[in-house]
C-alpha cells in the first residue's frame, strides 16, 4: 500500500483540528472560573457545572430527553423488526413502495416533518402532548433502525433456521430461538443509533414540543439565542460525555464505521 | 422458508408501522399542503378560503427572494468547499494503517453523533469577536475580522456538520477500489495524477455525487446553524419558516415556503436518481 506524502499528512492534520476544534474549546470552557467565555488559564473550576442544577428547567429537559429517547428507540425497533423481516422474506404487492414510505423520513427536511406534524396536532388538539412527540420521534428515527436491521437480516445465513425448521421447530420458535439471537447486534446497535438521533433531534421538535415537554437541544437552542453564558459549555461539556460513551459502546460492540459507514 | 405462505403474514408483519407512517408522514404533508392554500388574516387568523397568494408572495417578494437566494447560495457554496475537502481527506484516509485509519474515521465522522447545537455554540465560541480565531488572527497580525453573524460563519459551520455526509460515500467507494489498479496504472508509465485523475476519480465520482447531494439539502433546509451563527438579520430558508410560525404566526405562508423548501429537495433527489440510472445504462453498454 501506497503511504501518504508530507503534504497529505499535513492537509489531514488540519482537517482533524478543524473538526475537533470546537469541541475541544467547549470542553475546556466549560471548566473556566470566570463569568465569561473563556479558556481557564490558571485555574480550573466545576461552578458552571454546578450551576445546571441550579437551573431545574435543564434538569426537567434532560430528564424529558432521555425518557423520549429511550421510548422512541424502542418503539422504533418494536415496528421496524417485523417490517424488516415482512420486507426482506416475502414478495408481496407494495412492498417496494411500504419500503420507501418507511425509510422517506431521511430525504425528507425534518423542518418540514415539523411543520407538518405541527399542523396536524393542532387540528387533533394533540399540541404539547408527550405521547405525540414520541410517535413524532419515532418516525425520525425508525428508518436508521430499519436499515440495521435489514442488513442483518441480509446478512443472514439461512441454514440455520432450516436446520430448526427441519428438527420441527414452529415459525415463532424458530425466529425467537435461531433468528433474533443472529440479527441481536443489528437490533441492538439501531437502537443506539435511534436513541442518538432522538436525544439530538432540534429542526422537528423545535415546533412540536410545548413548554411542559421541551427537550434539552430545544431548550439549548432557546437559551444560547437569548443569553450566552459558561453555563452553555458545561451543558454542551456533558452531552459531548455523554456521546462519546455511547460512540465508545457502539464502537467496540460493532465497529463505529460499519455503523454509520456501511448501510449507505 | 416462507415464500409460499398465505399472502396475509407479511401485511400483519408490516401493518403497526404502515398504519404509523400513513397517518403520521402521509397525512400530516398533505394537511399541510391545504394549508399553505389558506387565506390567512393578521386579525383572524386562518381563514376557510382559499388563495395562490403565499406562493405569489414568495416568488414576487424581494424580501423572500432574498433568503432564498442566500440558502441556495450558502448550500451550494458549503457543497462546493466539502467536495473540495472530503475527497482529499477520504483518500488519505483509505491509504492509512490501522489502527490509525479507523481512529481518524471515527474522528472525521464521529461528529456526526454530537448534537448539531453543541457544534454551532462551539463555532459561536471559537469565531466571537473575542474568539479563538480572532485571538490567532490578531497574533498573526492580521488585525480582527467580524466572523460572527455573518455568511462566512455560516458556511464554516456548515461545513464542520457536513463534511462527513461527503466523506462517508467517499469513503465506501474508496473502499470498493482495488489499490493494485492504481498501481497497475503507475507501472504502465501513468503519472501519479494521471493515475488518480483517470483511474481513482471515475471510480469515486459516484459517491462524491451522492455525497454532494446529502450535503445539499441538509445545508439548505439547516435550521440549528443559521439560528445561532447567522443571528436574527441573516435568516435561510429553514428559520424563516420558523419565524413566520412562531413570531409572525402566519402558518399558511410558513407552510408555503416549506412545501416549496420539500419539492425542491424531491426534485433533486429524482435528478440524483435519474443521473445515477443513465450512468449505469452507459457502463452496462
Amino acid at each position: 500500500m501506497q503511504k501518504n506524502g508530507p503534504v497529505a499528512l499535513a492537509f489531514h492534520t488540519l482537517v482533524v483540528i478543524f473538526m475537533l476544534a470546537p469541541l475541544a474549546v467547549i470542553c475546556l470552557v466549560a471548566f473556566t472560573p470566570e463569568n465569561t467565555l473563556s479558556i481557564p488559564t490558571t485555574s480550573f473550576s466545576l461552578r458552571w457545572f454546578q450551576a445546571i442544577f441550579v437551573h431545574p428547567d435543564f434538569v426537567d429537559s434532560f430528564v424529558n430527553s432521555l425518557w423520549l429517547a429511550t421510548l422512541a428507540a424502542s418503539i422504533a425497533v418494536a415496528l421496524a423488526v417485523p417490517a424488516a423481516l415482512a420486507i426482506d422474506r416475502y414478495d408481496f404487492p407494495g412492498r417496494d413502495a411500504l419500503n420507501a414510505l418507511f425509510l422517506s423520513p431521511l430525504i425528507i427536511p425534518h423542518l418540514v416533518l415539523g411543520v407538518a406534524f405541527l399542523r396536524l396536532f393542532a387540528l387533533i388538539g394533540a399540541t404539547g402532548s408527550f405521547a405525540w412527540l414520541v410517535a413524532s420521534h419515532v418516525i425520525v428515527i425508525t428508518p436508521y433502525v430499519l436499515r440495521l436491521v435489514m442488513a442483518a437480516f441480509t446478512g443472514l445465513d439461512r441454514s440455520a433456521e432450516q436446520a430448526a425448521m427441519t428438527l420441527g421447530a414452529s415459525h415463532w420458535t424458530v425466529f425467537r430461538r435461531v433468528t433474533a439471537p443472529m440479527i441481536l447486534p443489528g437490533i441492538t446497535g439501531g437502537w443506539l443509533l435511534a436513541f442518538i438521533n432522538s436525544f439530538d433531534e432540534l429542526t422537528m421538535s423545535i415546533f412540536v414540543t410545548s413548554p411542559q415537554t421541551v427537550t434539552l437541544p430545544v431548550r439549548m437552542y432557546m437559551y444560547a439565542t437569548e443569553s450566552i453564558d459558561p453555563m452553555m459549555a458545561a451543558v454542551s461539556a456533558l452531552m459531548i460525555a455523554l456521546t462519546a460513551g455511547a460512540m465508545l459502546v457502539l464502537d467496540r460492540a460493532f465497529g463505529l464505521d460499519k455503523i454509520l459507514v456501511g448501510q449507505k | 422458508m416462507s415464500r409460499a405462505r398465505p399472502a396475509l403474514t407479511p401485511w400483519l408483519l408490516v401493518s403497526p408501522g404502515a398504519l404509523l407512517f400513513l397517518g403520521l408522514i402521509v397525512l400530516p404533508l398533505v394537511l399541510t399542503f391545504i394549508l399553505s392554500f389558506h387565506v390567512y388574516d393578521h386579525t383572524t387568523g386562518i381563514k376557510n378560503e382559499f388563495t395562490l397568494a403565499h406562493y405569489a408572495a414568495v416568488v414576487s417578494d424581494d424580501y423572500y427572494l432574498g433568503i432564498f437566494w442566500r440558502t441556495l447560495r450558502l448550500a451550494a457554496l458549503t457543497t462546493l468547499i466539502c467536495a473540495a475537502v472530503g475527497l482529499p481527506e477520504a483518500y488519505v484516509l483509505s491509504r492509512m494503517r490501522d489502527p490509525w485509519r479507523s481512529v481518524f474515521l471515527l474522528v472525521i465522522i464521529g461528529p456526526l453523533l454530537v448534537s448539531v447545537v453543541v457544534r454551532a455554540f462551539g463555532w459561536s465560541m471559537l469565531l466571537g469577536s473575542t474568539g479563538l480565531v480572532n485571538q490567532l488572527l490578531q497574533a498573526l497580525g492580521f488585525g480582527t475580522a467580524k466572523l460572527l453573524y455573518t455568511e462566512s460563519a455560516i458556511v464554516i459551520a456548515l461545513v464542520h456538520v457536513m463534511l462527513p455526509f461527503m466523506v462517508i460515500p467517499i469513503w465506501t467507494s474508496l473502499q470498493k477500489l482495488d489499490p493494485m489498479v492504481e498501481a497497475a496504472a503507475w507501472s504502465l508509465g501513468a503519472s501519479r495524477f494521471t493515475a488518480l485523475r483517470r483511474v481513482v476519480m471515475p471510480q469515486v465520482s459516484l459517491g462524491m455525487l451522492s455525497g454532494s447531494l446529502i450535503v445539499f439539502g441538509l445545508s439548505a433546509s439547516a435550521f440549528a446553524i443559521p439560528g445561532l451563527l447567522g443571528g436574527r438579520r441573516l435568516k435561510m430558508a429553514a428559520t424563516l419558516v420558523y419565524d413566520e410560525y412562531m413570531h409572525e404566526l402566519n402558518w399558511p405562508l410558513g407552510a408555503a415556503i416549506a412545501i416549496m423548501v420539500l419539492l425542491a429537495n424531491l426534485i433533486i433527489m429524482l435528478a440524483y436518481n435519474r443521473m445515477v440510472e443513465a450512468r449505469a445504462r452507459r457502463t452496462l453498454g
